[in-house]
């Protein structure tokens, strides 16, 4: 009996393996294709790719479209204001998240558990759009590059978790042999515990950073200036601009072949653009993945 | 914590003494109030618009107050339904899909044993999450073009007609949930994944001695385990049932699938900035809000009761 139900499960076990396994080989074809994808067919012959010839490798090698993305100068505008909400947009995340978090670890800080309710709240219910939309626009921020920053200068949620990391990896001892030696709060933050909580710091840093990268929600409400949109804004123009071609219009030859031709070149313009925008992304991604899952970790511990 | 530690000191007293004690704390953490009266409390106040008729010139304060009229006019709105419907219908959908999905993913990930393949597809999946919803929309606009798609290519191979999803209405629920599935699921199983390491293996060693299979492992041991990660993630979701993502939905919106995509937080921002309605808007804003809150609250309750597991 026993014996028969040994042999049972290892079959059954058996089975489930191969099964497991061919589900991992499957999905990591979904996750991988459509990338691949978009980076074989932006090196592709346009043609080519509308046929729908370029499956598995690129067919009629050509980086035209990539010449031609060169000179598509609304996306390199794009480019540099991203760059821009980037680098500033993370600097003042991070220092807001910092003073944010390191009172609110502080167990002998009198009103720490009155502000925690009060940030805590914010996580749940908001103004909502309107009435955010009308504090950012009555202080004058509307179409000006503060708008990309300070209103998103802390997500209280990263707050949480470098809060958490500050209260239980760094021993309160430190703090006591720091003031017994004179430091001052403000000294003993800057020398000693920022320099201890550099792993929670980089994750942070990187969370931030790619979601000012990734932002287009922002831009959509409070940037009308085309010279202060960020990429996301010229990538959306570029990805959802749809030639259509109404079968009433009576079309010459000439027309029809040009028609095509701006087909094609938005077609390749649109694999080009992704390619370019994600390319800082899949650059750095293989060395940063392991932070970024370390921070989920470290969030998911309840603070 | 340390409020009832000297009860026969008033408040205001034990306030100064901290002033004096940690005054640098005070000052450290006096841009961050600001940040938060004028970014988020200071909104929360200006949903008294939502009982008023926005005057620009007069501004909030002044405007005439209208009472629930605002309120009114959206119950009674043409497409009232169809906008909770759709907001409910695609976050419902994806919960269904996507929350079990994720849980699953990490199970398989946890019994693979080919070391390199697992590490692969953990990486790999990951990756999507860290893509903007722009190019996501754009890959689903060039995957599922009508002519030049290639999962119409595709349908075409084994003899279908193309279809075109983008424009189908019936079809964008599924596109909704299925590419957020494709974009979340490997992000979201990294937290049960490292539930699922923490699971005494001692356990899954008596287990296998009384020959149990890797199915009747997950199903005795790994899910009681986890049991009480996965009701917390889904109180979670719970609390977010009102307020799918505006981006995803905007961006793949258009006149023909409109009368499936359109939700509360689309709709809210069009009245509000594009038609600038500002006192409706704002009043739609808030009814989701509440209803949100609300549904957080009770999921939370229940669970408390059922499950004796709680947020708070």
């Amino acid at each position: 009996m026993v014996k028969k139900r040994k042999w049972m499960s290892t079959y059954s076990d058996k089975i489930f393996d191969v099964v497991n396994v061919l589900v991992m080989l499957f999905l990591l074809l979904i996750f991988v294709w459509p990338l691949y994808f978009v980076l074989i067919a932006s090196v592709s012959d346009p043609t080519e790719v509308l046929r729908g010839n370029v499956v598995l490798w690129p067919k009629g090698l050509s980086i035209d479209s990539f010449v031609q993305l060169f000179k598509y100068k609304k996306l390199w505008i794009g480019y540099r204001n991203t760059l821009f909400y980037t680098v500033v947009g993370t600097v003042v995340n991070m220092i807001m998240t910092i003073i944010c978090a390191y009172p609110l670890s502080r167990k002998d800080w009198l009103p720490r558990g009155f502000f925690m309710k009060m940030l805590l709240v914010t996580m749940y219910f908001s103004g909502g759009l309107i009435p955010t939309y009308i504090v950012v626009k009555n202080l004058g921020m509307v179409d000006t590059v503060w708008a990309m920053i300070i209103p998103s200068a802390i997500s209280f949620y990263n707050a949480l978790i470098m809060r958490s990391y500050f209260m239980n990896s760094i021993p309160d001892s430190l703090q006591e042999a720091a003031s017994l030696d004179g430091a001052n709060v403000l000294q003993y933050l800057v020398s000693i515990v920022i320099p201890l909580s550099k792993p929670v710091i980089a994750v942070i840093t990187l969370y931030y950073a790619v979601w000012h990268w990734n932002d287009y929600y922002t831009a959509l409400i409070y940037i009308y200036d085309r010279n202060l949109k960020p990429l996301q804004s010229v990538l959306r123009d570029i990805l959802v601009s749809v030639t259509t071609v109404s079968s009433e219009m009576a079309l010459t030859a000439e027309d029809m072949e040009a028609l095509q031709e701006k087909i094609k070149l938005g077609q390749s313009l649109k694999y080009t653009s992704i390619i370019v925008s994600i390319i800082p992304m899949l650059v750095l991604y293989p060395f940063i993945q392991k932070y970024f899952v370390k921070g989920v970790m470290v969030g998911a511990i309840k603070g | 914590m340390n409020v009832n530690k000297n009860p026969k000191k008033g408040i205001m007293n034990r306030l100064i003494h901290d002033l004096k004690k940690n005054w640098l704390l005070w000052i450290m953490f006096f841009p961050v109030i600001l940040y938060y009266v004028i970014f988020c409390y200071t909104p929360m106040y200006g949903i008294v618009l939502a009982f008023k008729k926005y005057k620009m010139k007069l501004g909030i304060m002044g405007s005439p107050w209208v009472g629930l009229d605002n309120f009114e006019r959206f119950f009674r709105a043409y497409n009232f339904w169809d906008l909770i419907g759709n907001t409910l219908g695609i976050s419902v959908y994806s919960i269904v899909v996507g929350f079990p999905a994720a849980i699953i993913f990490a199970l398989m990930l946890n019994y693979l044993r080919l070391g390199k393949l697992k590490k692969t597809v953990q990486m790999v999946s990951y990756a999507p999450h860290f893509i903007s919803t722009v190019v996501i929309c754009g890959l689903l606009s060039i995957i599922l073009d009508t002519n030049t798609g290639m999962l119409n290519k595709l349908l075409n191979v084994i003899g279908l007609e193309s279809i075109s999803f983008l424009a189908e209405p019936s079809m964008f629920k599924t596109i909704y949930v299925l590419s957020e599935v494709w974009q979340s699921m490997g992000w979201s199983s990294i937290i049960y994944i490292s539930a699922l390491a923490g699971v005494d293996y001692q356990m899954h060693e008596a287990a296998i001695i009384d020959g149990a299979s890797k199915l009747q492992r997950i199903r005795h041991i790994d899910l009681p385990s986890i049991k009480s990660t996965i009701v917390m993630l889904f109180i979670l979701k719970l609390g977010n049932l009102m307020s799918v993502g505006f981006e995803k939905v905007y961006l793949l919106q258009n006149e023909l699938n409109f009368s499936a995509s359109d939700i509360i937080s689309t709709y809210t921002y069009r009245v509000g900035l594009e038609q600038s309605k500002f006192e409706y808007s704002t009043a739609v804003g808030l009814f989701n809000n509440v209803i949100n809150v609300i549904i957080l609250v009770s999921a939370n309750m229940i669970s408390r009761k059922v499950a004796d597991e709680s947020l708070w």
